[in-house]
């Protein structure tokens, strides 16, 4: 059942040009937990929970929150190590 | 078609203003949400934990379903705007578990497989508000919906019913858990529409 509601990093794909102002689905992005270096369109991201939470394909560890209420908007990059923006 | 969010499907309606709460509509399915991958412990490998009283104290699955149980028929309320009536389950009262640990605490922070915590001060889980749940419905809570054993705290919005418990924390000051420190309300009374800070 888990897997039903899993989708691909391309899910944020709108949101993340909207925070970023770049398409970043093929940026690159490090997992502050396991260092694994991965794009964004690779990584898990859960949409139907009382926000968004992004997660390591790899070690399966949150590495974004992201909260919208409909004036404002939380973002908790903290589990990312790095993260690589396009010009 | 339409496009319907699973988190908002079912047939909707207003319901009884006394029971639906500002904001909220009727569903008579269950959503499921999750922030993550759904856990699956082996009951022989589950513990009930809880720290910060006097002496930590532990259950094994076999020793939490022999302590006494409730029967509890409540109505329960999604910060997602969906309120589900009548939900029926049984599980172990807050009341019996607080009674069995030595402690001067003021909050907890439940925390579950999956890395979930949420904070609750402990006047809102005490008095017959709260319980750690292993039923629904006459049957075995399942997995997609936080069995072994969830958090069930139905005055609040129900991301403080933490899916998958394995314990909570006793603590002095009141620590935001995982949606209460990335926006959403410390405390989450959907009769106040507690829904994000400020609120």
């Amino acid at each position: 059942m888990a897997d039903e509601r899993r989708l691909d990093g391309n899910a944020i794909g709108g949101m993340m040009l909207e925070l970023f102002g770049v398409e970043m689905t093929n940026a690159t992005e490090v997992c502050r937990t396991c260092g694994t270096a991965d794009i964004v369109a690779r990584l898990e991201v859960y949409m139907d929970a009382p926000g968004t939470v992004v997660r390591c394909a790899h070690c399966k560890a949150v590495l974004m929150r992201v909260v919208r209420s409909p004036d404002r908007t939380w973002v908790d990059f903290s589990g990312l190590g790095s993260i690589e923006l396009p010009r | 078609m339409p496009l319907i969010s699973r988190g908002f499907r079912g047939r909707q309606s207003e319901g009884p203003s006394d029971r639906i709460p500002p904001g909220q509509h009727l569903v008579d399915d269950f959503p499921v949400l999750s922030a993550g991958p759904t856990p699956h412990t082996p009951l022989e490998e589950w513990t009930f934990t809880i720290e910060g009283g006097a002496e930590p104290a532990s259950w094994t699955w076999d020793e939490f379903r022999a302590l006494p149980t409730e029967e509890v028929t409540t109505d329960i309320h999604c910060v997602t705007k969906w309120s589900k009536l009548d939900t029926v389950w049984r599980g172990v009262s807050l009341d019996t578990l607080l009674g069995l640990v030595e402690h001067d605490a003021g909050y907890l922070l439940a925390f579950c497989d999956g890395g979930y915590t949420t904070n609750l001060p402990l006047e809102h889980v005490t008095d017959g508000k709260a319980w750690i749940a292993y039923d629904y419905g006459g049957e075995p809570l399942e997995p997609e919906h936080g069995g072994p054993a969830r958090m069930l705290v139905p005055h609040l919005y129900f991301w403080k019913s933490a899916k998958w418990i394995r314990g909570f924390r006793l603590q002095e000051e009141d620590e935001p858990g995982f949606w209460e420190s990335n926006g959403y309300h410390i405390l989450g009374d959907p009769w106040l529409e507690q829904r994000y800070w400020g609120d």
